[in-house]
């Protein structure tokens, strides 16, 4: 998968958490989910799943723990990627 | 403190109508909302009939956001946020949009129990070691306060915010403690009412009671029959309704429209003692709780021209008007006209009383009461204490001047209201 095409699923799935005065264009690689993105941390569990479908792996807790930006997640999905 | 206190907003998700409009048309035609249900059928349920709001899913958007109608799978809180959001708007109150809580307006909504299907999708998932895969809506859709959590949030409000229960009788138990909250001065305004979540696993435990009808299940809009001397059960129902209770001097400051006045009401129960038990009433606690309601309401026994009862079709109607003659000290023909409306609306359980209110309610401003559906043949129990005359089988144009509205429950819990034609002084 290219990297641009992971991140193009990504944004996709972070879209529908972005609270109302922040728009999907506003997402870069260094945005911190709660800190610029403004989402819900109880959100973050929801992304943490959504990601584990939409790339077909599987997350653990420390995995859930590091993830704090979008190049975080980036990061963690490679990664499992190539664990597989 | 004793302030008055009004209604200036009603809201309702009802098996026989979504909104004011086609509920009112429902009520004055004496359109059902009980249908055959396939489900129930597939499960080998006795009684496969319910009554079910049909709520579209472009409704739904209305009312919550795409992100929150994600994994949404708690059908009280969609019935109960569509009453109490549509009651506010009603009310002419606008949802909160500064940065500061509404202090002096809260929400007392009540459930018996929420979001079952969702709970029942977790339950699942962690069976199979998987409880990682709850995510954050698991807690949310299930806490029996969800309702009024995702209402105050909604609406900004910064009051008194919870959810009452008390089996059958919770809806009209919100309204008597939204009233007492607003008569002694603590909020201006409060949204009151109730839900109660659709589906198999909520009404599977009434049927194994063996305490609904099994003979309608080809003829769902017969099914219901209070009343009647060939009552067979209560039909199970869901959905909400909801009320927008306010001070008279808030209502009066805003210029809202004004339903009705609240004049009070009672809550008691009969301890479970005497011929009550955990499902049947206490006479002596009914008939105490209906004339405190009439005296609290500061109103005299005379002065009820209208009743709508609990009445669930049960072999127990009779008995409710033999409580509703001793404590009105009224019979034959002096006995005020009474109505029941789980003929069309089934028995929505904790939704009951809200949804049977906003019908109340509605009776003022049309000026009618009513009519009673599946009734031809009153029970001779019935017609051996009322005239016959008192339980219009025809929509009727009578406009009410107090109504009282009971509902009574499991535990043994009774609640009664009394409302009154609102008229400008």
């Amino acid at each position: 998968m290219q990297e641009e095409e992971k991140y193009q699923k990504l944004k996709d799935i972070i879209k529908i958490y972005l609270p109302e005065d922040v728009a999907i264009t506003d997402v870069e690689k260094n945005s911190h989910f709660m800190n610029n993105l403004n989402i819900n941390s109880a959100n973050l569990v929801d992304i943490v799943l959504d990601v584990e479908d939409a790339f077909d792996i599987r997350l653990e807790n420390d995995d859930m723990d590091q993830m704090q930006t979008v190049n975080d997640a980036m990061a963690i999905i490679d990664a499992k990627l190539k664990e597989k | 403190m004793n302030r008055r206190v009004v209604i200036t907003g009603l809201g309702v998700c009802a098996p026989n109508g979504v909104g004011l409009t086609d509920f009112t048309q429902s009520l004055l035609d004496g359109k059902s909302g009980i249908r055959h249900q396939p489900n129930l059928e597939k499960l080998g349920f006795g009684c496969q009939v319910a009554g079910e709001p049909l709520v579209k899913d472009n409704l739904i958007d209305n009312y919550f956001t795409p992100l929150e109608r994600r994994g949404l799978n708690a059908t009280g809180i969609v019935y109960g946020v569509i009453a109490g959001v549509d009651a506010w708007k009603d009310a002419g109150l606008k949802k909160n949009t500064s940065n500061e809580p509404f202090w002096d307006r809260g929400i007392i909504f009540g459930t018996g129990i929420l979001g079952v299907d969702k709970f029942r999708e977790a339950i699942h998932l962690i069976d199979e070691g998987n409880v990682r895969r709850l995510g954050s809506t698991s807690v949310i859709q299930t806490m029996a306060s969800g309702i009024s959590a995702y209402l105050g949030g909604l609406l900004g409000c910064g009051n008194q915010v919870t959810t009452n229960s008390a089996a059958c009788t919770t809806g009209t138990e919100g309204i008597i403690m939204a009233y007492e909250r607003i008569s002694q001065g603590k909020a201006e305004i409060m949204l009151t009412g109730s839900c109660s979540d659709s589906g198999p696993y909520v009404w599977g435990g009434f049927d194994a009671m063996r305490i609904l009808p099994r003979g309608y299940n080809d003829n769902p809009t017969k099914a219901s029959r209070p009343m009647s001397a060939t009552a067979s059960g209560f039909i199970p129902g869901s959905g909400a309704g909801a009320l927008v209770l306010e001070s008279l001097d808030s209502a009066l400051n805003r210029g809202a429209h004004i339903y009705a006045e609240v004049l009070g009401g009672e809550i008691n129960s009969g301890g479970q003692m005497g011929e009550g038990s955990m499902t049947a009433p206490n006479s002596i606690a009914v008939q105490r709780c209906i004339r405190n309601a009439v005296s609290n309401a500061g109103v005299h026994l005379s002065d009820i021209d209208v009743i709508n009862g609990h009445l669930t079709a049960t072999a127990k109607d009779g008995l409710e008007i033999e409580n509703w003659s001793k404590s009105l000290e009224r019979a034959g023909v002096d006995f005020p006209y009474i109505n029941s409306f789980k003929s069309t609306v089934g028995h929505c359980l904790a939704a009951a009383g809200s949804i049977e209110s906003v019908a109340t309610i509605l009776q003022f401003k049309e000026k009618v009461v009513f009519k009673n559906v599946n009734c031809e043949d009153v029970h001779p129990e019935i017609t051996n204490l009322i005239s016959e005359t008192r339980v219009p089988r025809e929509t009727l144009n009578h406009a009410p001047r107090v109504i009282a509205k009971a509902s009574f429950g499991f535990g043994d819990v009774n609640a009664c209201v009394i409302f009154k034609a609102f008229v400008e002084e």
